[in-house]
């Protein structure tokens, strides 16, 4: 099986479903003749011609504006959005248009659209590079919320992303394109090459929305946590000697609260885990939500690790991202209580 | 397209316009005396210009227009009975009433998007155009909206992407005079929307919305240019409404002089006198028709008055679907 970074498992997903589906095009900044600032849509225009991958002026909301447009008629229209922080102009279009079609029309219509858009810090990239914004599509009923922490799973949920009939915003974790990040940010990069998730099939395959992972089975904790994070709860299940059941959510909207219930009761901790600013994190609701199912499972208070409520700080960075050593603690408190 | 109007067009124009005049006057009285509970914007004074773009368009085509949007719906050739029922919030309307005025959709008559939005519409037309140069379909998209949208960044957004991939849309601006309480030239830097076309290398006019003749040849030119893979074509339709922004508006912000001053232009009678005089119906075939419109209203809105509301159970259908 080939290895794949997550930019190429992406890459991948885009072409198998340019090939298998006439009715799915690509569009927005730089993705056309460039390929992606990030190199996710390299090669596709040339492979599939300017009608279907295409570069669009720097318009966000005239962007995602218009793929709801194409999904209305029927196309299932695969938008990127250069980076997370650029996506609040096209809020309007995402929260009152897209989520919006199906309900409003009586099911006639809805917009089958994909928003991918890398996500995340870790990159030195300041306050207007760096942001986590998931938990404001996961609060807009009619939109699905994705978070991939790997080559495969990134490859098989964009093409479920591609083919489910809702519009969907696709976050990708820029710090683990290349490579699973763990947060010790003073050690070598790892790259994706010889992880086990980074094997990755050429063909169609797919990772169902709404679906959690468990990669680290364990007793003691549950932690619950996305993208970047998920590497980062692994070092620290390892780091700590906590025998934590680590859970990677990969979709926030639809929640797979069964699987999180099933580990919460068993283990009867919970630590949540995230990048995003504290509160009305999606931490939040994820704590509610545990408590509301697992009250008289619990034997601890929920912890949460988060991002400060600050703006991205550049000087403090790994101050502000959690790394395994503020998630090691946050496992030692629940085990103590 | 036919370069010439003729009595026959005068008379088509004018009987879309007297549906849409009918209904709006139905609608009114019905508000009025509570039995009718909606947010209503009424489109009174803007049916000639409907109706003069509505010839045009072939079933096929597609609208996107806003929460001021009955006249263009009526004019696109929705039916009333789905009208109506969703107006009324009950399961047979056009949206199973769960969109209401504000967010008609009848893809049967190409009726796609109706927004409340002010200016989101705009990029949503490009993308059915889009898809439907891709398709090859010959379609056209028509796009409508006030002056107060023209200020938004999403008009500009649109207009420029529209223009970069010559998109079979018509951007028709209908140009009433205020934005809710606000006088155009007070929130609007130039003297004619249609000036802004310029900026992004397409046609922009500027047209008496009023005049059916007028009207009804700027807006066949913009839709054979759209038609003929030619690009967009910004149309602003001057024109004025009589009711305010919503129904209740007292409209105190009109200077009575303007107001009256627009009431002596009146499309609506100047356009009955110019069907009779042009020889293209009878007095009494006008009241015909009206007979004829008034039957299929009551119609419509028996059937909306005898159609059940949505049941409880389906407040949460349809907001993601049946896989979610």
């Amino acid at each position: 099986m080939p290895s794949m970074n997550m930019i190429q498992a992406l890459n991948s997903a885009m072409d198998v479903m340019l090939e298998r589906d006439p009715d799915v095009l690509i569009f927005g900044q730089d993705v056309g003749y460039f390929g992606g600032v990030f190199r996710c849509t390299a090669g596709l225009q040339k492979k599939y011609g300017s009608k279907r991958v295409f570069d669009a002026p720097i318009s966000e909301g005239g962007i995602v504006g218009a793929a709801v447009g194409m999904g209305a008629y029927g196309l299932r229209p695969v938008v990127e959005i250069q980076f997370a922080d650029y996506i609040y102009p096209a809020m309007d279009q995402l929260t009152s248009e897209a989520a919006r079609l199906r309900y409003r029309s009586g099911g006639e219509f809805s917009a089958p659209i994909t928003v991918r858009t890398p996500c995340g810090g870790g990159i030195y990239g300041g306050q207007t590079h760096s942001q986590s914004p998931e938990a404001m599509f996961a609060h807009v009923c009619g939109l699905k919320t994705v978070m991939p922490s790997n080559p495969y799973d990134a490859k098989g949920l964009l093409i479920a992303a591609i083919e489910d009939d809702d519009p969907v915003v696709f976050f990708e974790p820029k710090r683990i394109y290349n490579g699973p990040f763990d947060g010790h940010h003073d050690r070598p990069v790892k790259p994706w090459a010889g992880h086990a998730l980074g094997e990755v099939p050429d063909g169609y395959y797919t990772v169902p929305l709404g679906r959690a992972n468990v990669l680290r089975p364990g007793t003691a904790v549950t932690v619950l946590c996305y993208g970047t994070m998920v590497h980062v709860c692994l070092a620290a299940a390892a780091e700590s000697g906590i025998d934590a059941e680590v859970i990677d959510l990969r979709t926030l909207m639809p929640l797979d609260l069964e699987t999180i219930e099933a580990s919460v009761r068993k283990t009867g901790r919970c630590v949540i885990v995230h990048e995003a600013t504290r509160t009305c994190g999606f931490g939040a609701e994820l704590s509610a939500q545990v408590q509301e199912a697992c009250f008289i499972h619990l034997e601890a208070p929920i912890e949460r690790v988060t991002g400060w409520d600050t703006p991205y700080p550049l000087a403090h960075e790994w101050q502000y991202f959690p790394g395994p050593a503020r998630v090691s603690e946050a496992l030692t408190r629940v085990m103590e209580f | 397209m036919n370069k010439s109007f003729t009595p026959a067009t005068l008379l088509e124009i004018y009987r879309k316009g007297r549906l849409i005049n009918l209904i709006d006057e139905r609608f009114r009285g019905l508000l009025r005396s509570g039995r009718l509970a909606a947010v209503y914007y009424s489109p009174r004074g803007q049916e000639i210009l409907a109706a003069a773009m509505g010839v045009h368009l072939q079933q096929t085509d597609y609208l996107v227009t806003t929460y001021r949007g009955i006249h263009d719906q009526l004019a696109k050739g929705i039916p009333l009975r789905p009208l109506f029922a969703e107006y009324y919030a009950k399961a047979t309307g056009a949206c199973k009433g769960k969109g209401g005025p504000m967010h008609i959709t009848h893809p049967e008559t190409g009726v796609m998007v109706t927004t409340g939005i002010v200016g989101s519409g705009l990029p949503i037309a490009n993308g059915l155009a889009w898809a439907s140069q891709l398709k090859k379909d010959g379609r056209v998209t028509l796009v409508t909206f006030g002056d107060g949208a023209s200020n938004i960044g999403a008009f500009h957004e649109a207009l420029n992407m529209a223009s970069l991939w010559k998109l079979p849309v018509i951007f028709l601006c209908q140009n009433n005079l205020y934005g809710e309480s606000s006088k155009y030239a007070k929130c609007t830097a130039v003297d004619n929307v249609a000036e802004r076309a310029a900026g992004y290398n397409m046609p922009g006019v500027t047209v008496n919305g009023n005049d059916p003749e007028a009207m009804w040849r700027a807006s066949g030119e913009a839709v054979a240019r759209a038609r003929a893979g030619e690009g967009p074509t910004l149309l602003e339709a001057k024109t004025f409404r009589f009711m305010g922004h919503y129904f209740g508006d007292p409209g105190a912000y009109i200077p009575k002089e303007e107001y009256d001053a627009h009431l002596a232009r009146d499309p609506m009678p100047i356009a009955r006198a110019a069907v009779l005089s042009s020889g293209a119906a009878t007095e009494a075939e006008l009241a015909a028709y009206d007979d004829e419109v008034n039957a299929k209203i009551d119609d419509a809105l028996q059937f909306a008055a005898d159609s059940p509301f949505p049941d409880v159970s389906e407040i949460d259908i349809d907001v993601y679907g049946a896989a979610a």
